[in-house]
């Protein structure tokens, strides 16, 4: 009799609500939030572009050389996009989910739970684009870059937000702790941060890695967010585009299955 | 009865091999406050559940407000008040932020919420808390801002999961006369309790649940009627329990039972068997009507349940 969780997602606009509850939550906490969001990217992008920058001085990318800062700024703020949404699709929704009971209330309204997965998941994305906005605009201060072709960048990195919020939302779904995260991130976005051309070029991987590294979602989002920092078009936007919207329609669909699966008990 | 605002028909529910509720059917007529009493683990929440259309029953049928559960459940919750058994209030809200942002969840204008939100506030007394956040209420001004949630969308029916479970008897005093006042202004209730006294007070109507089944369904007079004698005289202290075996007092009660160091005996009339005991001064004897806890414990037996 139950239906299976696996069927289509129920998707209707009744997520807004709850999207503007996270946001009267955010807005009370907005400021310490974005120190803490931006601080510790910057102090990588600084730390190591300019540090590492003086050592490594150019970076072949494609045909073209760059200065290793613009090579890694272009590669860590989509690292940022995946980490800001990645926590607060774990831990904040966790919190929501399972300490506070804040779903259980809402579906006692006629919200459905896929709306409020729905919402978790476009709250992580407007988490790692608020957060990508204030660290584009620290680096357009710093002139690390000044492509017009950023403003293409923004909605790329909103997307990658998207993606990555539908994949941490799978884990959310499946954990009974704040401790399971932990693996979530040492064994999943750890090794992707370093497998995805953020820090160093792919060209240095060996060619199997490299190769399995070229379906990571960040490899994807760093593949046409890095061009666009140097004010050119990407070679393959479509593809790229393509793995990324995969990524997210699959985990959207696992996350919410798991997620019905855990409250139907 | 009037048409049924509610109506469960043989609903069954099973988790792996074990049926927690088990061909349970029940109405709820408009204005009418229906109360579910049953040991932990009887299948109160899991009815609650599938009533809100969160648990899909294996067997049996819902139908509410002209609509049919689950699948008018968006429908259906839209005009119920839930309060459940744990608070699920927003802990960074104040008290009035809570009733808006639960207003929004029924597609509610912000405009049309505050204005209510005075009158809920007022309603749960916490017109003085406006601004303050759950965590510095006391336990019963949290029930009763989640009550006030609850009716934000001014329901037809409630559907209250212990509202008053660990709260103090003002608390739970002040608690009962508001939901005496929605039962006066028209609105149906659906309460669990384990309280006798609250059943009592507030419901028309019991539904005694055992193992996931009806046990027993009436107004709280009748069901004591029907089951129990009307007169109770419990014994207790020196040698109480050899009272048990006297068959002389057995032959003046009509059913003796022993719990603990007490022995009940339940009787038509307990004049005489008063005489007797008052002959045996080292004991100390309690002579009451019958009341709902001695149905309860009757159906449902003294033993502690497993979670219990």
């Amino acid at each position: 009799m139950t239906p299976s969780i696996w069927r289509a997602p129920d998707l209707s606009f009744r997520w807004w609500p709850v999207f503007l509850r996270n946001l009267l939550v955010w807005k009370k906490l907005a400021i310490p939030s974005l120190v803490g969001n931006i601080a510790e990217p910057l102090m990588w992008l600084v730390a190591f572009g300019y540090g590492m920058g003086a050592l490594v001085g150019q970076v072949q990318v494609g045909a073209d050389k760059v200065p290793y800062i613009l090579f890694l700024a272009s590669g860590s703020i989509c690292m940022s996009a995946m980490n800001a949404a990645s926590f607060e699709a774990l831990y904040s929704a966790f919190s929501r989910m399972h300490v506070q009971k804040t779903w259980d209330g809402i579906m006692n309204a006629p919200i459905s739970l896929d709306n409020v997965v729905m919402a978790e998941m476009m709250w992580a994305a407007f988490k790692a684009m608020f957060t990508v906005t204030a660290i584009l605009c620290v680096m357009l201060a710093l002139g690390i870059s000044h492509s017009p072709k950023l403003l293409v960048a923004w909605p790329v990195l909103l997307g990658a937000g998207i993606t990555f919020s539908c994949i941490a939302l799978i884990f959310n779904a499946l954990a009974s702790g704040y401790d399971f995260f932990t693996y979530y991130f040492t064994l999943f976005l750890t090794p992707m941060m370093f497998l995805s051309g953020v820090f160093f070029p792919r060209e240095q991987l060996p060619h199997a890695v490299r190769v399995a590294s070229d379906w990571l979602p960040l490899t994807n989002a760093v593949e046409i967010v890095r061009p666009l920092f140097m004010d050119q078009w990407p070679a393959h936007p479509l593809r790229h585009a393509l793995v990324l919207l995969v990524y997210t329609v699959a985990a959207f669909w696992v996350a919410l299955a798991l997620t019905r699966k855990r409250f139907q008990a | 009865m009037a048409a049924p605002l509610f109506e469960a028909q043989h609903l069954s529910k099973r988790y792996g091999d074990t049926t927690v509720v088990d061909g349970l059917s029940f109405a709820i007529a408009p204005g009418e406050c229906l109360g579910v009493i049953g040991p932990n683990g009887a299948g109160k929440t899991t009815t609650i559940r599938m009533c809100l259309g969160l648990s899909v029953p294996d067997g049996g049928s819902i139908h509410a407000l002209g609509l049919q559960m689950p699948r008018d459940a968006l429908a259906i919750k839209a005009r119920l008040g839930v309060v459940s058994q744990f608070d699920t209030l927003d802990p960074d809200f104040t008290c009035a932020e809570n009733l808006l942002v639960y207003g929004r969840y029924f597609g509610m204008k912000d405009a049309a919420i505050r204005e209510r939100i005075p009158r809920l506030l007022e309603f749960a007394a916490l017109s003085h808390k406006a601004d303050a956040k759950p965590g510095e209420l006391s336990g019963g001004m949290r029930r009763r801002l989640s009550l006030a949630r609850a009716l934000v969308n001014d329901p037809s029916l409630l559907l209250l999961d212990e509202p008053t479970t660990g709260l103090d008897p003002q608390a739970r005093h002040l608690m009962w006369e508001r939901l005496q006042l929605l039962l006066q202004q028209g609105k149906s209730i659906l309460l669990t309790t384990h309280f006798m006294d609250e059943a009592e007070r507030l419901c028309s109507r019991l539904l005694v649940l055992d193992h996931g089944r009806k046990i027993a369904e009436g107004t709280p007079r009748e069901l004591i009627a029907q089951h129990l004698e009307p007169d109770v005289v419990e014994a207790y202290g020196n040698g109480a329990l050899a009272l048990a075996d006297d068959a002389a007092l057995k032959a003046l009660a009509a059913r003796t039972e022993v719990s603990g160091e007490t022995v009940f005996f339940y009787t038509q009339d307990a004049r005489a068997l008063l005489d007797a005991l008052a002959a045996r001064p080292r004991l100390r004897t309690l002579h009451r009507p019958a009341n709902l806890e001695d149905l309860f414990l009757k159906l449902t037996g003294r033993q502690i349940r497993e979670d219990g």
